[in-house]
């Protein structure tokens, strides 16, 4: 047996029954203690991840090499931070209760099965692994109705994304006869041509991971979950899940289904340019911040798939290398996000941040910083994730991918820079509250990963080509 | 001593700007003045040394550029050129600080004015002591910043900031042309050192440049940009204008210095003209032309400060023409004794304005010789110098040009000189009009004014006597030096008359008559003034109506604003409205504008589709998913 390779999912799994028990015996919230908990089990599994051996395992289901790695740090990285987000947030909401932190856990655990799938089975296993807690925490405030509505659309729209990857899932099985990744890139490449049914099986397959990304067209779920759930929850949703739901799409296009990449990339340069136009205009009108982070993040979302569509080395570098910079920025945005309170209550209109400038210096430049850093603009870290996936795609010769990038960066640099204008050009709107140590912790910490990721960019880089390059083998 | 002479007045400059809010008003003045003063010694001693005793010395301050073949330094170029402009520049400008220390005396930031005219005599200095073009070309462009900066000294009047920005543009496009006389120079000797240019002249006599010979070139292009600074035909509608600024500004830089700086520009460049025969057949026409044209100008404007305005254009005129028939000595001559009677006559006016509660129409004036005979007697001194009476110091100065003139034997020369001598006699013509109207007859102001006439204070008027020993002897004392028997021991070489031009020495074979001739002339126009002006008033006014044409011609200034404003000014501000209007304001606005509004319609439009709807999210995405299927099955 090899299924030591499979330690971190394991380790993780039994920490989060035992810390499940633990949270349940005492009398009174153990909502502190177990979030502490969580997150050492998450940097264990992240220690573990980092020495992991290469290999398949639990017959064939299993992968392990430096793209799982890079991705599962990720991912990792992202679900901790969320975690430590929600502290000081779910303590003032009252949503304190012990169940939030390990429903994260058990989400996280589902993201590291997804980017080590290396089967149509374990990818959907690891999938729903992932979205039941989900829909559970974006109801998490279930004495509020817009909480409630967001976790019952998520899941309505969830499952629909479920069913259509599960029949595509069998249609790919019917055709092709078997469901591991290594063998369908066989049956593949050995045939001259692949019927019908193999090509609306991937379709379906496309659909359902685009709807975890929230890519156009299935990213309507996206606005209304993304405000009427519970900020820190909103801040999960746009880093670790996008992460993982990311890789296996990279995983199962590139993989099995390399050598259709003629026809698969099509449908993902579509999918990219509705997504970069989308999250270009329609943030424009917002007023909910909220609501215009989930029409950026379908944006970010688009700019990423473009060195998808480019499938080469060079553009699955790019892709990593944005989405590493698009975590750690939008981590810091919410953290700032979550930090907007006047007078104990959370508020969440763009006006609200007027006069920050003034208010609260610190928290302002940090802001401005993150916004400046998505709309692109040198030598920030959200500028050279945009350069390496435009590169990637001159290269190639996808020139309609780079111009419409290039233009709908141009208009999404209004909203962001709005933003800017409003927090240091308005007049005060009230002082916000201070913002709570542990998020002062996470903004300056990814705005120093921001400002200077210039300066040493060449590690992130360096990991994220051996991960390009394990995927193509 | 050398460097002393230049940098005392930055030093001065310095202090009462930056400092002048601090150390208060009196002491900025009076540290400008004493850096005047420290300035003015050495000035006349590197005078004594370089000029009388003949040791030209350049001292290099510091490299200023050394870029490919370009290389020049700031450096302080002192031979008798230089040391005639550095002594009777930091003289006169001594002298109007101490004046101005009076004038200004009810001003209200008299450390910015003080401060402004310290700068300017620097500037002036660096453009004197030059010893390449470059730093010739900082000096002209820094006087001309202090002459924008003094003509608009009162800028809370609209007028006063016209007339500075008016001189600015003017002097750009002769600015633009001395430029590209620099670039030239360089394109051809390959350096703008004027050493190494003056050495190289022989063996580029021969140049050519787009068909025309280079020195020649060069040449007209370097005067059209003294034309510019010195307010010759065509580029002189700004020095009138000027006339806005404080009266000393008036007297020192639009008078007695930086309008002279053209003449200069072409005796420095003497080794370059002396081969370039058009060139000064060109720079003689035009100065002819200017003075006689700016002498029928004066004859007739009514405010006391233009007409002696116009008396410098003309007299300028007389410089350059004189330098045209290769004369260059004797246009430094004159630029120097004019330098002492027109300051005079400037701050002499000054003294009559601020005697006057600041009137400076003439006609308003008259019948106050008696209440201000100190300012009286010296603007009789200075018009008799000006008008060219014997043993005044214009006299030596202006009879030389003339007979330069007559003796070229040239075309252009006899112009020049038939210009001269109407000239003359239309400059005493007006100089005793001026004279009359203003201290004679019966008083015309009212009679609040004339009650407040009064002599100026001592430390305006120990200045004007002090000019006007200048106006009486410098042409007596230097003439001899300048352009007599001691001319070449005293130039030293700083000027070249090359081996064809005998000038200096035909000068003085003209037949007798030609002395004698402008002597005749300013009398008579003096003359013709008493008759016009005390005898017989009526006979102006007569004329005026009989001649009613000639007259509105002269009185309008022969029509050039109005023509400059038709041809130039209003096409190029309804060029710039249709720029605006329709460039800027329409298309490069209107791109941006119309992009705005259709990324607003393209959000609007994306917004609606989201309708909260959990049935329509799901249509959307069976919708995608149809559109891939089918794309996928057609593009297989």
């Amino acid at each position: 047996m090899t299924w030591t390779l499979a330690l971190p999912e394991l380790v993780l799994a039994i920490a989060g029954l035992v810390i499940l028990v633990a949270g349940v015996l005492p009398k009174q919230e153990t909502f502190f203690p177990v979030s502490m908990a969580c997150i050492g089990s998450l940097l264990l599994a992240a220690v573990l991840v980092l020495g992991q051996p290469e290999g398949t395992a639990l017959g064939g289901h299993y992968v392990a090499d430096d793209f799982s790695g890079f991705m599962k740090l990720l991912a990792i990285g992202g679900a901790a931070i969320g975690i430590l987000l929600s502290l000081d947030y779910n303590t003032k909401e009252g949503l304190g209760r012990f169940e939030f932190p390990l429903l994260m856990l058990l989400a996280t655990i589902g993201m590291m099965v997804m980017i080590s799938a290396n089967d149509l089975l374990s990818l959907y296993l690891g999938l729903e692994l992932l979205s039941l807690p989900l829909y559970v925490i974006a109801a998490f405030n279930r004495d509020s109705a817009r909480s409630a509505e967001a976790g019952l659309k998520y899941f309505v729209l969830g499952a629909l994304a479920s069913g259509l990857l599960l029949y595509g899932s069998s249609l790919v099985y019917g055709f092709a006869g078997t469901t591991n990744f290594d063998r369908l890139a066989d049956a593949f490449s050995a045939d001259s041509g692949v019927t019908a049914g193999v090509v609306v099986g991937i379709v379906f397959v496309i659909a359902g991971l685009a709807f975890k990304v929230s890519a156009v067209p299935f990213h309507m779920w996206t606005p209304d979950v993304y405000e009427g759930a519970p900020t820190p929850v909103t801040a999960f949703f746009a880093a670790a899940p996008k992460v993982a739901a990311i890789a296996l799409l990279a995983r199962v296009l590139v993989g099995p289904f390399g050598d259709l990449a003629g026809q698969w990339q099509q449908v993902i340069t579509l999918v990219s340019l509705g997504s970069m136009t989308l999250g270009g205009f329609a943030a424009i009108g917002q007023r909910n911040i909220k609501r215009l982070m989930a029409y950026s993040s379908i944006g970010h979302v688009g700019y990423a798939l473009m060195g998808l569509a480019v499938a080469n080395d060079v553009g699955l570098r790019g892709l990593l290398v944005y989405m590493a910079i698009y975590v750690a920025m939008n981590l810091g945005t919410f953290a700032v996000l979550i930090a907007m309170r006047r007078k104990g209550r959370a508020v969440e209109q763009v006006e609200d941040l007027a006069g920050l400038g003034r208010t609260d210096l610190g928290t302002a430049v940090w802001m401005a910083v993150f916004m400046f850093s998505m709309a692109g603009i040198p030598p920030l870290a959200g500028f050279f994730g945009k350069l390496y996936v435009f590169l990637a795609a001159v290269q190639a010769g996808f020139w309609t991918l780079a111009v419409v990038g290039v233009l709908t960066s141009v208009v999404s640099a209004y909203y962001y820079l709005r933003i800017v204008k409003v927090m240091f050009f308005d007049a005060p709107a009230g002082a916000l509250d201070p913002a709570p140590a542990s998020l002062t912790v996470v903004m300056a910490a990814s705005g120093l990963f921001t400002l200077f990721f210039v300066l040493w960019p060449a590690p992130l880089l360096a990991a994220a080509q051996a991960a390009a390059a394990a995927l193509l083998g | 001593m050398f460097v002393g002479a230049i940098f005392f007045p930055l030093l001065g400059a310095c202090i009462s700007g930056f400092l002048g809010r601090w150390i208060g008003d009196k002491a900025a003045q009076w540290s400008t003045v004493i850096c005047m003063v420290l300035a003015a010694i050495c000035g006349s001693l590197a005078f004594g040394q370089v000029a009388l005793s003949g040791h030209p010395v350049t001292v290099e301050i510091v490299t200023w550029m050394d870029v490919g073949g370009l290389e020049f330094a700031w450096a302080l170029r002192y031979d008798t050129l230089a040391a005639v402009m550095v002594a009777m520049v930091t003289f006169i400008s001594t002298l109007i600080h101490l004046y101005s220390v009076g004038y200004m005396s009810h001003d209200e930031t008299p450390s910015r004015f003080f401060a402004y005219l310290s700068l300017f005599t620097f500037m002036m200095l660096m453009l004197v002591t030059a010893d390449n073009l470059a730093q010739l070309f900082f000096g002209w462009e820094g006087v001309g910043l202090a002459s924008y900066l003094l003509i608009g000294y009162w800028y809370d009047r609209e007028s006063a900031n016209r007339a500075a920005m008016k001189a600015f543009i003017v002097n750009r496009v002769g600015d633009v042309s001395f430029m590209l006389g620099v670039a030239l120079t360089f394109y051809v000797f390959g350096s703008i050192e004027f050493d190494t240019i003056f050495a190289a002249v022989p063996q580029h006599l021969e140049d050519r440049f787009g068909g025309i010979p280079a020195l020649e070139l060069i040449g007209v292009l370097l005067f059209i940009g003294a034309c510019g600074k010195s307010a010759q035909l065509g580029l002189h509608t700004w020095l009138p204008d000027a006339m806005e600024g404080p009266t000393p500004v008036s007297a020192l830089i639009h008078a007695a210095t930086m309008v002279t700086a053209g003449v200069f520009l072409v005796c420095r460049m003497s080794p370059v003209f002396e081969y370039a025969p058009t060139a000064l057949a060109v720079v003689t026409v035009v100065g002819a032309s200017t003075a006689l044209f700016a002498a029928t100008i004066g004859c007739v404007q009514n405010d006391i400060k233009r007409v002696i305005a116009y008396s410098t254009c003309s007299q300028l005129g007389y410089m350059f023409f004189a330098a045209g028939v290769g004369a260059y000595q004797v246009a430094m001559f004159h630029l120097f004794t004019h330098a002492f009677f027109k300051a005079l006559l400037f701050l002499g006016a000054g003294s009559v304005i601020h005697a006057m509660s600041d009137e400076q129409d003439i006609r308003k004036m008259g019948g106050i010789w008696s209440k201000i005979p100190i300012t009286y007697a010296v603007m009789w001194i200075g018009n008799l110098a000006l008008a060219g009476i014997p043993f005044f110091a214009g006299y030596y100065s202006k009879d030389a040009i003339l007979e330069a003139a007559f003796a070229s034997h040239s075309g252009v020369g006899m112009y020049a000189f038939l210009c001269g001598m109407i000239a003359a006699f239309l400059t005493a013509f007006y100089s005793w009009r001026l004279l009359i109207l203003t201290f004679h007859g019966a008083p015309r102001a009212d009679h609040h004014t004339m009650e407040h006439v009064h002599e100026s204070p001592a430390v305006m008027l120990i200045p004007l006597l002090l000019l006007a020993v200048g106006a009486v002897l410098t042409g007596y004392i230097f003439a001899p030096l300048f352009i007599g028997e001691h001319e070449h021991g005293f130039w030293h070489g700083a000027i070249l008359n090359a081996e064809h031009n005998h000038i200096l020495h035909a000068m003085h074979e003209v037949p007798a008559w030609v002395p004698l001739a402008p002597t005749v002339m300013g009398i008579g126009g003096i003359a013709l003034a008493y008759v016009f002006y005390m005898l017989a008033p009526g006979i102006p006014g007569r004329l005026a109506t009989a001649f009613r044409g000639l007259y509105l011609f002269l009185l309008n200034k022969w029509y050039f604003d109005e023509l400059y404003d038709a041809i130039f000014v209003r096409p190029a501000r309804r060029l710039a409205m249709v720029f605006w209007k329709t460039g800027d304001a329409q298309i490069i606005d209107g791109m941006p504008n119309g992009a705005a509004s259709l990324a607003v319609g393209v959000a609007r439009g994306a917004v609606r589709i989201q309708t909260g709807r959990v049935a329509n999210y799901a249509f959307a995405m069976i919708i995608g998913l149809v559109v891939f299927v089918s794309l996928f099955l057609i593009g297989r």
